[in-house]
């Protein structure tokens, strides 16, 4: 969610519309969550985006972007953390989430967490996620850095420079490896 | 700069700045953060608005009508089924009327994304008879509430905001109003007007029917509602609510044909009604929730060509979205792609640490001699007891039920029969049952798991710190048959023995597992290091 807050940030400053859908109550112990985020310099009607009309689906768990494929346009890119959540005793097989990720047209598959570890920056690896959607959404690379000002200013310049840098390694990893 | 706000929390903005003194309430989903929101507000704090968590849905309607008894302006928000434990109040509320504005906040939950069932407000205010505001966009949200207390004032009765998971926990930007000032306080006019003794209350009764029809001019004038004229004639729509966007999202205003009605403020505004019925053939409605304003057009001799979910038009339960929409329409629906079958299922779970845990599996070791099937469970994050691997619980029906049901089954001969019901569970409704148990010496065991929070909806304080054991012993239960336990691994061997003795035991017995929320844990202690630095 602090991704969607993050992308939220960005859009405002841009002066478009945002609506986003969460998810709240019982499915935040430790079930499946999404949000809907809508972004455009129209107004947008439903909150919920329509099967097959996401160009993103923005993923932090590879499992997790497989289950939403219904909502991505033909056109639309998955971008997902490929380090796997298991709170579940059935988690599927790693490497045949892999090969089903792979099997998409348009695919951006990137271990953050391993990135930000090598960062220095633990905790950053969902800022490293939003870097790499940032090529895929109609933003320029600047409003991005202004939302993580706007969103980490009051924790200081260190905290702030750690997510400019984890917003670029992502955005650089995106930018060399999309088809 | 519009500020980007959750539905609940501009309908919680939309309060402040119209002049609201208190908001009462019980956490709920969906409902949760519009008073969240309140109680983190620097503007409520300073306004001193009243926002602190109330022990139930009952105590917080009446609350709300004590505030608007002395002339402020008030808000009661709940769950929809939070309404249920507030229908005594709600109902009687419309009767007496009110003197400063008073707001309901109704959250449904269609698809019962996190509740019990999907029961539509809106029948409640109908059964009230008083209006309904329901907004479609999170700018409504804001300006509803605004608005609402207005509006309760001028008919003197208290109004419903009726809003739903999907646009409770959507964020979209809201332009603000400026702030009003909040009421004087002052006492009814008529000093008679909130004694609802027969005599008077026949007399306000015909009062609240008398305005009903003022009530539909209202709506008729409303600017939520809204006729959108169409050339068209074989369909009008009436979509109401959040199902108008569902709407706009296949029709934009300037591609549709079809004559629509934008329905956000009822009872229906019936000209409209009256006008689109004499020019279309056929009536399509669109509503998130129960087939309400279907079934009052069709009517019971199906006169009318109405369709929507009585039909098979739309399904006839869970929410709506875009593409039950289209599809209503003949439009063909992008389907995506599939999702592979390796994708299994991640269901919520009790958290790593979670001190319901130790419960259940001492509960499970402690019951096993006497079988399955005798284990009532109630409402809160311990109701994910009854998944596997616990698979320890046998019902969850409503807030407080545990104990009452338990005592019903060992009436009718389960014995022994077992409770499990949180902190904040048992002072929301559960006490009352522990009476009935005490006076029929009901041979049930109680386990409070207390986690000194209110956790499923994200940890909000719980009315019952540091009361429980007093609550107990004050309605009689045995100071021999209650027990404190502290629920950890390595205490299994001695809370299985206490379990074990109790369901043995031929009368009430109350055990308290207590140990913190684990998640409540974390927060405290990094808001302690902070506070530190």
């Amino acid at each position: 969610m602090s991704i969607a807050a993050a992308l939220g940030a960005a859009a405002l400053r841009n002066k478009l519309s945002i609506k986003q859908a969460e998810t709240h109550g019982m499915s935040q112990r430790g079930g499946d969550v999404v949000s809907h985020m809508r972004i455009s310099d129209k107004p947008i009607h439903s909150d919920l985006i329509p099967t097959g009309g996401a160009d993103m689906i923005l993923s932090v768990e590879p499992l997790e972007a497989l289950r939403y494929l219904p909502f991505l346009s033909p056109k639309g890119y998955v971008v997902t953390n490929t380090t796997p959540f298991k709170n579940i005793k059935n988690y599927p097989e790693e490497q045949s989430i892999m090969d089903q990720l792979n099997k998409l047209p348009h695919v951006i598959t990137i271990d953050a967490d391993k990135m930000a570890a090598d960062m220095n920056a633990k905790r950053s690896s969902n800022i490293i996620m939003l870097g790499a959607a940032a090529p895929f959404l109609d933003m320029s690379y600047q409003s991005f850095e202004d939302g993580i000002r706007d969103i980490f200013g009051r924790k200081g310049d260190d905290v702030v420079t750690m997510n400019l840098d984890a917003l670029k390694a992502g955005f650089d990893f995106s930018m060399k490896n999309k088809k | 700069m519009q500020k980007l706000l959750l539905g609940a929390e501009a309908v919680a903005q939309g309060a402040i700045d119209g002049g609201m003194s208190g908001v009462y309430a019980y956490p709920g989903t969906p409902s949760t953060e519009i008073t969240e929101y309140i109680q983190g507000s620097p503007i409520a704090r300073e306004r001193k608005i009243h926002s602190m968590w109330s022990a139930n849905e009952k105590t917080a309607m009446e609350a709300a009508l004590g505030m608007s008894y002395a002339g402020k302006r008030s808000m009661a928000c709940m769950k929809h089924v939070g309404m249920n434990v507030a229908a005594d109040c709600f109902m009687n509320a419309s009767i007496t009327g009110v003197n400063g504005g008073m707001l309901v906040v109704a959250a449904d939950d269609p698809s019962m994304h996190s509740s019990q069932n999907e029961q539509d407000s809106r029948f409640y205010a109908k059964f009230a008879m008083i209006p309904v505001l329901e907004p479609s966009s999170q700018q409504e949200c804001y300006d509803m509430t605004y608005n609402g207390f207005d509006l309760s004032e001028k008919y003197n009765v208290p109004v419903m905001v009726r809003i739903t998971t999907r646009i409770a926990h959507s964020r979209a930007g809201i332009n603000q109003l400026a702030m009003k000032a909040e009421n004087e306080m002052s006492l009814p006019k008529n000093p008679t007007q909130f004694v609802l003794l027969p005599a008077i209350a026949r007399k306000n009764y015909k009062k609240l029917l008398a305005i009903q029809e003022d009530l539909v001019k209202a709506s008729e004038e409303s600017p939520w509602n809204k006729y959108f004229e169409g050339a068209d004639k074989s369909k009008g729509i009436i979509a109401c609510g959040i199902a108008y966007n569902y709407f706009r999202e296949n029709f934009p205003e300037e591609t549709c044909p079809y004559p629509v009605i934008k329905v956000s403020q009822y009872p229906l505004p019936r000209k409209m009604i009256n006008k689109l019925a004499a020019e279309v053939d056929e009536i399509i409605v669109l509503e998130d929730g129960y087939p309400i304003v279907e079934e009052l057009l069709k009517g019971y001799l199906e006169k009318e060509a109405v369709r929507g979910r009585l039909d098979g038009t739309l399904p006839r339960d869970g929410e709506l979205n875009p593409g039950l929409v289209a599809a209503a329409f003949g439009f063909k629906v992008e389907a995506g792609l599939a999702i592979p079958e390796l994708v299994v299922g991640r269901p919520p779970a009790m958290c790593t640490g979670c001190s319901h845990i130790d419960v259940y599996t001492a509960l499970n070791v402690a019951i096993e001699k006497y079988g399955k099937g005798r284990v009532f469970a109630d409402i809160g994050c311990y109701t994910l007891g009854a998944l596997p691997p616990y698979n320890a619980i046998n019902s969850c029906v409503d807030m407080g039920a545990s104990i009452t049901m338990a005592k019903g089954a060992a009436d009718s001969g389960l014995v022994p029969a077992v409770a499990v019901i949180g902190d904040s569970t048992f002072t929301h409704s559960g006490m009352t049952g522990l009476i009935d148990a005490v006076l029929g010496k009901a041979p049930i065991t109680i386990i409070i798991s207390d986690n000194e929070s209110t956790s499923m909806t994200g940890g909000q304080d719980s009315s019952a710190v540091g009361l429980i054991e007093n609550i107990c012993l004050a309605v009689g239960v045995e100071p021999e048959h209650l027990h404190v336990l502290l629920p950890l691994k390595k205490n299994h061997d001695e809370m299985v023995e206490i379990i074990s003795r109790e369901l043995a035991y031929d009368g009430v017995s109350v055990i308290i597992p207590r140990r913190e929320c684990i998640q409540k844990a974390v927060r405290r202690k990094k808001t302690e290091a902070k506070l530190k630095k």
